[in-house]
């Protein structure tokens, strides 16, 4: 079994986030990174397990990203993989992005392709789509839960309202969340072990983007709020209805 | 050139959400000179040709059982198909669970630019400018669309809904429905809820109410008002609320009219995901809770005293007692 693990670097999820170049770029002065909170603690994790329970698997890890990647790729390795591929490229478009991992997905044949449900840095929930529709292959987008049978996987994903249980045929593309796993910390041993796993940088191929981030904005500050005396919590009810007119 | 909008059903009935995306379809439609199209999957009960109240002229029906449950690669095929006979250069779907997992596939499929998670009309003065929420509702970014169809999904709660008079004519649209790959063998919905993506107001409780035993202070307000009920990320953690009611950076991220927290203390993941509903009130004991610097309105008080009041006083207000 093959395991090919997508992860993107985003910032802590307690960054203050801000503009730089007249609203143009992130302000990445100071700011903590981390591994995408769904690509490590769900995908990355689940992939882990099944290695632990199939000693056959190998899980593969790939970003799109230049240098400043590297350490969150070798603490993704200290957790589990096994090596990693890092197509040295920057873009924030996610055809290009999915492009450059179909690309490596084709070549290495897995069995299995993981991503987190989205990047909590642009939101965009779209690689894992993405890729599938790029390799014409299933996706079961949202899983909450995946049970492998042989070569055939049980998955229960999150529908509007509830959830459902599919079962689909191997290969197949998972956007994983909550439920999946749960998140772990490397311990020493896989931290020096990490140091000397493979980190393979491709360049990217020549893709078109879809798409360009023109400029960012903040949300306005909000005006304050109002309190109300615990003594007098019907007036709540009164200004909620008079004078937001929300109930 | 026209705007086709994917309206997204559940038991033969169409979405709230897609109600929202029909109008910011024709919306489009209007500000670029064109009409506006729908498609529906699926078997439906609903009178579709209503869906005209909502500007939209033409929907294009593919009636089959099969296409109930939603595949995200059957569903693409179809819609990418029905995109190209009518000739649509704009395609709506609403940023909801669907939504996710279709438009992606149809934005490679048709080689058409994405953007999840739009919160306004396009800018189409000078390109093809859509707005959407980045940083977990923290910021927006403003996107450039640069190839020749676009593709927009819109975040729920995010625009107008406006009913004006009006027909659509429905069609059927035939279509090649595939043997779908993922075989769906049970679905597990909870029935008479309503779905916290869709809600316009939300009650939600944090750690401040101390166990699952007191969470009728949410429950009984939310059946009240006819609003979801959410909860923290620690609440779902210990196991005191289903995980689905989680929101916040890690869990849902929603935007109702009012989200009312109550023992929530507003952790800067947890804003993340409710920072966008248009009055949030938080009730908290603590006055330093960082959620008051985020809220429209609140108390700080003890939940336990304050809430069975708020209950008693939205009953007065209801007319009930």
């Amino acid at each position: 079994m093959k395991i090919l693990v997508c992860i993107s670097k985003t910032p802590d999820t307690t960054a203050k986030i801000a503009f730089a170049d007249n609203n143009t770029k992130f302000a990445a002065d100071g700011v903590q990174w981390i591994i995408n909170p769904y690509d490590e603690w769900y995908a990355l994790v689940r992939a882990i397990e099944l290695k632990e329970a199939d000693a056959a698997t190998v899980i593969h890890l790939v970003t799109v990203g230049l240098a400043d990647c590297d350490p969150i790729i070798r603490k993704a390795l200290a957790l589990g993989g096994d090596e990693a591929i890092r197509i040295n490229a920057d873009s924030h478009d996610s055809y290009y992005i999915a492009s450059q991992i179909a690309n490596v997905a084709k070549e290495g044949n897995y069995e299995l392709v993981f991503t987190g449900k989205e990047t909590i840095d642009y939101n965009g929930s779209s690689i894992g789509g993405m890729v599938a529709e790029l390799l014409d292959l299933p996706y079961v987008s949202l899983a909450t839960k995946f049970t492998l049978t042989g070569t055939s996987a049980e998955i229960i994903r999150e529908i509007e309202g509830g959830e459902e249980t599919d079962t689909v045929q191997l290969s197949v593309v998972v956007s994983c969340q909550k439920g999946m796993a749960e998140q772990r910390i490397p311990n020493m041993k896989g931290i020096m072990g990490a140091r000397s796993k493979p980190l393979k940088v491709v360049e990217p191929s020549a893709v078109d983007a879809f798409t360009a981030i023109a400029s960012f904005d903040l949300p306005p500050a909000k005006a304050g709020v109002k309190l109300v005396s615990p003594d007098n919590p019907e007036e709540l009810v009164r200004l909620l209805h008079e004078e937001a007119k929300v109930i | 050139m026209s705007v086709l909008i994917f309206l997204d059903q559940a038991d033969g009935h169409i979405k709230k959400s897609a109600f929202e995306a029909a109008c910011y379809g024709a919306a489009i439609a209007k500000q670029t000179g064109t009409i506006a199209e729908a498609i529906v999957l699926g078997s439906i009960n609903d009178d579709l040709a209503a869906i005209g109240q909502y500007g939209i002229t033409k929907v294009h029906t593919v009636k089959n059982d099969a296409l109930n449950h939603v595949d995200a690669q059957v569903f693409t095929k179809i819609i990418a198909d029905a995109a190209t006979a009518t000739g649509a250069t704009v395609i709506i779907f609403s940023n909801n669970f669907n939504g996710k997992a279709i438009a992606p596939r149809l934005s490679v499929r048709l080689k058409a630019g994405l953007v999840s998670g739009a919160v306004a009309l396009p800018d189409t003065s000078n390109g093809f400018i859509v707005k959407k929420n980045v940083f977990s509702g923290k910021a927006f970014a403003n996107v450039a669309i640069n190839t020749a169809i676009k593709i927009i999904s819109l975040n729920p709660n995010s625009f107008s809904v406006v009913t004006t008079i009006g027909t659509a004519e429905v069609a059927a649209f035939a279509a090649n429905v595939d043997a779908a790959k993922v075989t769906v063998t049970n679905t597990n919905k909870v029935v008479g809820e309503v779905p916290l993506s869709e809600a316009e107001i939300v009650i939600s409780g944090g750690r401040g109410l101390k166990g699952p035993e007191n969470w009728s202070l949410v429950t009984d307000l939310a059946k009240l008002l006819g609003a979801a009920t959410a909860c923290s990320r620690p609440v779902a953690d210990i196991g005191w609320r289903p995980h689905h009611e989680h929101v916040g950076q890690t869990g849902l991220a929603i935007a109702p009219n009012l989200y009312f927290a109550i023992g929530i203390s507003g952790a800067i993941q947890h804003l993340a995901g409710v920072n966008r509903s248009k009055t949030i009130v938080v009730i908290n004991k603590d006055p330093e809770a960082p959620f008051f610097k985020a809220a429209d309105y609140g108390i700080v008080g003890d939940a336990f005293e304050v809430m069975p009041k708020i209950i008693e006083a939205v009953k007065k207000m209801k007319g009930l007692i």
